[in-house]
């Protein structure tokens, strides 16, 4: 009587959240076992796996594929790296470490479209980048990075948006480590190194894997920066999956591919999340 | 021969005189127990002496060696937390080896040592344990165990027992003066707690805002205190102060009047100028109840019963209320009237500023 009580009392929201999720994933899997192409309307017959055929032997496919995981895993390796590494540095107290806090802090407050056209227009600009400036200030060839070097240019702007979300949460991590561990490890003659190293390391383990996890949901389905900046060219050189998905259904009105796609990439987030949680957790738990 | 000789310490923090000039020479072997109220400056006494606060001024000499700017890794000393401090991710056996390995001390002698440890703290079953895998007491003995290994020179103690609770406190105190019996290797201990001081050290040093008070052994600190606030820090239930109104020398006795009675005791002269005011100290057990001819009377307002003595709260006039020990059987009742009389030869006597006065009674005809 009482379990039925709550369970109607709960049912709405848990209803409502079913919804939320299972109304968008049913369509997109019933759009990906149809023919839809938005310029022949009308012509909605079952195609079964063909859109996906046509998905994964699309010329783009194996590029968009590697794109997003070198992204992902670039991405990830330096905001981690660079995050602890800085958020170690900035953990001591010292004059104007409130204010360096906020700056680097700072690009995680500026939205991904904005971010890509400063890395864009101001930095990489081969005439009138800061980046360009330097070459020549240097008596070096400017490097036009958007074009030579696409997909690591993509790297970097994603990179520098996100190494401040790794910073927040490493900070905060290295506030809650005991100090009197510290203590006694400088007791038993420990340097600042054997500190970080044995202690301030796996104390970080658990937010490392926080942060990996969570960029990886965001970095898997990076659009914005590309589409600002590369437009997944040059040919299919800045494309990953999300921008493939993006170009099926807008660019070529083919929604039932772009669903296959979407499932597809459904897929390899569960995959690669999957091994990268494990491997995080398993080597950093000492 | 001293071996840790500690002198004219000074620390300052911003706005905070927080050692004022300590002064301490401590002999190898010994138990030193620091103790004091808190804020007195007992932790960053060890703290400073460890080398995890820097000193403002004086030194601090070991083994013959100035150690004040010396690292506190490079010190030679181990030390045991308040919370323990153990390595959270690192099992039992890797917290005890962990300053060997740092030493980079051969694998074999490690295993030994850390295995002749882990059998003196009885650590065997849990080598293979997390530290959150263990109970307040076993983390306690991972601890001390930790500091064992290195066989350092000296061992600093920072209230290693608050975390614990009543029963298993008692009992770690028996395994430290058990282990101190043992090694033999000079400790340095921190504490608020006045049982541990006294049960635990060869010698206490009472601190106080950032002095030392006084140094002796627990008996003489008990019998003979330096100061008023020695006298009320050492010593459960408190001594009884007791203000006196006016006091005369004559001849060979020191008369004090206080309350409605009069104490007088043999005393030639005392020792110094006379004193402007006079508060009399008397421990409770050092008070007895009389059928009468008492130098007290008063009105019992509480016994407590503590099964192997009692204590009875008793008030004077005058809103003065004293604490006497009497016996597991008295019959005592809350509204007694009672006679009490004081022990004059155990009497402490303290003058205005809260400094004992001696009190120099001479042996007639010895003059």
């Amino acid at each position: 009587m009482k379990r039925s009580i709550t369970r109607l009392l709960m049912a709405p929201s848990v209803i409502m959240l079913l919804v939320w999720m299972i109304v968008p994933l049913s369509m997109t899997i019933y759009f990906s076992t149809i023919r839809y192409n938005l310029l022949y309307p009308g012509q909605n017959n079952f195609v079964g796996l063909m859109n996906f055929e046509f998905f994964i032997t699309d010329p783009g496919f194996i590029t968009a594929v590697a794109n997003t995981l070198i992204l992902l895993l670039s991405a990830l390796i330096i905001t981690v790296v660079l995050g602890v590494m800085l958020s170690a540095l900035i953990d001591k107290p010292f004059f104007g470490r409130g204010i360096v806090r906020v700056l680097l802090i700072s690009p995680f407050f500026i939205m991904p479209t904005v971010n890509a056209l400063i890395w864009k227009n101001m930095m990489m600009n081969p005439v009138y980048g800061i980046f360009a400036w330097i070459s020549q200030s240097l008596g070096l060839q400017p490097i036009d990075w958007l074009g030579t070097y696409p997909l690591m240019s993509v790297i970097i702007m994603v990179s520098w948006q996100w190494l401040p979300f790794a910073i927040l949460v490493f900070v905060t991590a290295l506030q809650s480590q005991d100090t009197e561990q510290k203590e006694a490890a400088q007791m038993d003659g420990a340097t600042g190194w054997h500190i970080f190293r044995y202690l301030t390391i796996p104390h970080l383990a658990r937010p490392i894997a926080v942060v990996v996890m969570i960029e990886t949901i965001f970095l898997l389905a990076v659009f914005a920066e590309i589409f600002v900046s590369t437009g997944g060219g040059p040919g299919y050189a800045s494309t990953n999956l999300a921008y493939l998905i993006y170009n099926q259904a807008l660019l070529q009105y083919d929604v039932g591919v772009a669903s296959a796609g979407g499932l597809f990439a459904v897929l390899l987030a569960n995959i690669v999340a999957f091994f990268l949680i494990r491997a995080v957790g398993k080597n950093l738990t000492v | 021969m001293s071996y840790l000789v500690i002198s004219e310490l000074q620390k300052h923090y911003d706005s905070y005189h927080a050692l004022r000039g300590i002064n301490l020479n401590i002999k190898e072997g010994e138990f030193i127990v620091f103790v004091g109220p808190s804020g007195c400056g007992k932790s960053t006494l060890l703290r400073t002496i460890a080398g995890l606060e820097s000193s403002s001024g004086g030194t601090i000499e070991l083994d013959g060696k100035d150690i004040t700017e010396v690292a506190s890794s490079k010190r030679d000393l181990a030390m045991v937390f308040q919370s323990y401090a153990l390595y959270p991710h690192m099992t039992v056996a890797d917290n005890l080896s962990f300053a060997l390995r740092l030493a980079k001390v051969p694998d074999a002698e490690i295993q030994e040592k850390v295995r002749s440890v882990s059998a003196s703290l009885q650590l065997d079953p849990l080598l293979d344990r997390k530290p959150k895998e263990l109970s307040g007491g076993q983390r306690q003995r991972v601890a001390i165990g930790r500091a064992i290994v290195r066989q350092p020179k000296v061992f600093l103690f920072d209230e290693p027992l608050s975390n614990l609770d009543a029963a298993l406190r008692v009992q770690m105190r028996l395994e430290l003066a058990r282990l101190h019996k043992k090694l033999g290797t000079t400790m340095v201990y921190v504490t608020h707690d006045q049982i541990e001081a006294m049960t635990l050290a060869d010698r206490v040093v009472i601190l106080n805002a950032g002095q030392i008070e006084q140094v002796g052994t627990p008996l003489e600190l008990y019998r003979q205190p330096n100061s008023r606030f020695v006298a009320e820090f050492i010593g459960t239930p408190k001594m009884n102060l007791i203000p006196v109104d006016n006091f005369a020398v004559q001849g060979d006795q020191l008369s004090l009047n206080l309350l409605d009675s009069s104490l007088s005791f043999p005393a030639n002269r005392l020792a110094g100028p006379l004193p402007k005011a006079i508060v009399m100290g008397i421990r409770p057990e050092h008070l007895s109840l009389v059928e009468e001819n008492g130098d007290f009377t008063g009105r019992v307002e509480l016994v407590e019963h503590l099964g192997s003595e009692a204590y009875a709260h008793i008030q004077l006039g005058n809103n003065q209320t004293i604490i006497l020990k009497a016996s597991a059987r008295s019959t005592l009742q809350d509204g007694d009237l009672v006679h009490i009389k004081v022990d004059s030869s155990e009497v402490i006597l303290f003058n205005e500023s809260d400094r004992v006065i001696s009190v120099i009674a001479e042996e007639a005809g010895n003059d």
